[in-house]
């Protein structure tokens, strides 16, 4: 068997592997395994809202969605919850099954409807800020039961790494899921919808239905970032604020192409954690929180000029040396 | 393509330098940033001395009126004639102009209102309209009212210089206008009603880790964000005395009032100092959050700073906290009604009714503590004995 990555995973590597050897020089925490473990675990709703994500972008879409979704979620599950214990399994699946409601909806529309995913997936934000004001009034009410912030804040003795948090755990069932999935046809398939979809379609694949799996994927992941992440912080009604530009910055971070047809999953959810270790150095190293989205602005846009350049200077790399042999 | 390319170029350059750029800016604007050196050194442009000493003045006096109803108090109150407003023969009309209900805070504060309403008979029609926390609604909201017949206007300002002309257009309409929470910069309206204030309320947390903490302990100070004159008022407060004190400030943070945010923040600064010895915190919202990143990563909680939050002072009890919290007592929701009732009764109110401003300590927390109540319900509501309890709160 024979590793092989991805086109365009090896630069967000090495941005990883920089900052990760930053953090241990900066931050005393991050000589032992446990350092890492807790970054991953604060990292592992923004890499599963990445891996949603991805699944949108790569296809030829976007989604704008996913930050106002999982601020619905948590909202709902506090609501629903209520406190009691024995509310937890059914408030779980609730949210789960409302990520896909909204991923359907977006999906549908999108697809049926022909209005492009990015008017979409906006509007659906809206609604779902709009709803969730009017609901709550403005707060958010109840309370997680403590079975549920197991998910987020909880961890488990695993032999040799030791105390592993559930959300690494999840985030890792996930990874490897979404990796298989895109070695797939269907996975193969949904890359070459965003690279060029009459193609597709030409060559019998069902374009809509594709595009419509990754709403619902993205939407699905979404509620499981919203469960995590209503574990590791409690309630809150600003929790999902910002974090769709959060996880597209960690999509295109990871050389994933916006418009799709191009990028790696791996890359993806490896560009989620860079930002996350990013942002976790620079307030190590006593630099302004305000700095956070001045930065990842920057990265959005370095990454896509990189992108715009990179592949047509290899192209004459390579064209190059022909004329003078 | 090669047009392309120098565009793509200049993208990059320009995004070069704008990171060039933004990573000066700490270094130019220390008060904003997390920089340590900062809070000690300078004063924030928001402490104003005057005002600062006549707030925490007003923590010692003795406040007028009845003890069990801190909302029916007032603090040296300057008493204005109200006998032409007097209406009698009850059946008012009683309209509010509310800046917004978009937390907590503001939620169980109007809540408490409706039901003070609920308790006057004479008050047979209450109309309210919610701004939305936006100026222009609000401003037309004070000006729809004046065309309503109210009896009496309530008004709670979304903000202060924007706000000022409404409410002076609300004056000059004839009826009585009352103003609490945010002020304006007009004396036109019969009677302000707020609570002692920012700086006394960044002082109280602010003394209490003077107190608690030894010389030397490392402090961190978290904000939710720059710029709104409440805020920065408790921090320019906590400051002063900070400065003045031998402890160690490591950290002045934003946290947006995000609790996923307050907490990684929280738990870096565990990592970088290796150790915190007090958390001062500019609002309660977040401060589970902050408790939860020093038990998550397994450290003694230090001494804290929060507000009255159900969720809070729970904690504080379960875990046997060693902690304070400062209030902005929601109880200030039921004077505005008092007072337009006292107004129309042609009786005397204060010109500025400064209402007193509890500090939740280790010796009285347990009273305040309600199990039943939301997380994020405020103890200070003066509610316990208002005939619809709790329903309405919850």
């Amino acid at each position: 068997m024979r590793l092989r990555l991805a086109e365009g995973t090896a630069p967000v590597l090495v941005v990883l592997v920089a900052l990760l050897v930053g953090l241990a020089i900066a931050g005393p925490a991050y000589d032992s395994v446990e350092g890492y473990l807790a970054l991953l675990k604060r990292a592992a709703p923004l890499m599963i809202l990445a891996i949603g994500q991805y699944f949108v972008i790569v296809s030829g879409g976007f989604d704008l969605s996913v930050g106002a979704l999982v601020t619905a979620g948590v909202v709902i599950a506090a609501r629903m919850i209520d406190g009691q214990e024995s509310a937890t399994a059914w408030v779980i699946l609730l949210v789960l099954a409302f990520g896909l409601l909204v991923g359907l909806v977006n999906g549908l529309i999108a697809t049926k409807l022909l209005v492009p995913s990015f008017i979409v997936t906006l509007g659906m934000l809206l609604v779902l800020d709009g709803a969730v004001f009017l609901w709550t009034g403005g707060a958010p009410r109840g309370a997680l039961s403590e079975g549920f912030r197991q998910f987020g804040r909880g961890s488990v003795d695993v032999p040799v790494l030791g105390e592993v948090p559930y959300s690494v755990l999840i985030l890792l069932v996930i990874l490897v899921a979404a990796a298989l999935f895109m070695r797939s046809g269907t996975g193969r398939a949904l890359v070459a919808t965003g690279d060029n979809d009459q193609a597709v379609s030409l060559s019998g694949g069902r374009v809509d239905r594709l595009r419509l799996l990754a709403f619902v994927l993205s939407g699905v992941l979404a509620a499981v970032a919203a469960i995590l992440l209503g574990g590791f912080a409690g309630v809150s009604a600003q929790v999902g604020e910002g974090l769709e530009f959060r996880a597209i910055t960690a999509v295109v971070l990871g050389g994933v192409l916006l418009g799709g047809g191009r990028g790696s999953v791996v890359a993806a959810t490896a560009g989620a954690l860079s930002l996350e270790a990013l942002f976790t150095l620079l307030n190590l190293l006593g630099v302004a929180g305000a700095l956070e989205s001045a930065v990842q602005g920057v990265i959005i846009i370095a990454a896509v000029a990189y992108a715009a350049l990179g592949p047509r200077t290899r192209f004459r790399t390579s064209r190059q040396p022909a004329p003078t042999q | 393509m090669t047009i392309t390319r120098k565009l793509a170029a200049a993208v990059a350059a320009a995004a070069l330098v704008l990171a060039g750029c933004s990573s000066e800016l700490p270094a130019e604007d220390p008060p904003a940033g997390g920089d340590t050196s900062a809070p000690d050194a300078t004063q924030s442009e928001f402490f104003d001395q005057a005002e600062y000493e006549r707030q925490l003045g007003f923590r010692d006096a003795q406040p007028l009126g009845p003890a069990d109803k801190p909302w029916e108090q007032m603090i040296q109150p300057e008493m204005v004639d109200t006998t032409q407003y007097k209406k009698a023969g009850g059946n008012y009309h009683l309209c509010f102009s509310n800046a917004a209900v978009n937390n907590p805070w503001r939620q169980v504060g109007f809540t408490t209102m409706q039901e003070e309403v609920k308790l006057h008979p004479e008050i047979t029609k209450f109309t309210v309209l919610d701004a939305e926390a936006k100026d222009d609604k609000q401003i037309s909201d004070i000006q729809s009212l004046a065309g309503q017949n109210c009896d009496a206007i309530i008004i709670s300002p979304n903000t202060t210089a924007t706000l000022t002309p409404a409410v002076e257009a609300a004056c000059e309409a004839g009826a009585p206008v009352i103003v609490f929470d945010r002020g304006v910069n007009t004396d036109c309206p019969v009677t302000f009603i707020h609570p002692i204030g920012g700086f006394a309320f960044g002082a109280n947390g602010a003394e209490f880790l003077t107190e608690e903490v030894d010389a030397g302990g490392k402090i961190l100070a978290l904000r939710i964000l720059p710029g709104v004159d409440v805020l920065e008022q408790r921090w320019a407060a906590a400051n002063e005395i900070f400065s003045e004190s031998d402890l160690d400030i490591v950290g002045v943070e934003f946290t947006d009032g995000d609790a996923a945010k307050t907490k990684s923040i929280v738990a870096d600064y565990i990592q970088r100092e290796g150790q915190i010895d007090g958390v001062w915190m500019d609002a309660g919202a977040t401060a589970v959050a902050a408790v939860e990143a020093f038990q998550d990563n397994g450290v003694e909680v230090p001494a804290f700073v929060g507000e009255d939050q159900q969720d809070f002072l729970r904690m504080w009890v379960d875990e046997g906290l060693t902690a304070v919290a400062p209030t902005y007592p929601t109880y200030q929701w039921r004077t505005p009604v008092i007072a337009a009732l006292k107004i129309l009764n042609g009786e005397e109110v204060p010109s500025e009714w400064v209402l007193p401003q509890p500090v939740v300590t280790q010796s009285d927390v347990d009273q305040y503590v309600a199990e039943d109540m939301p997380p994020l319900h405020y103890a200070m509501c003066g509610c316990e004995d208002m005939p619809g309890y709790p329903e309405p709160w919850k």
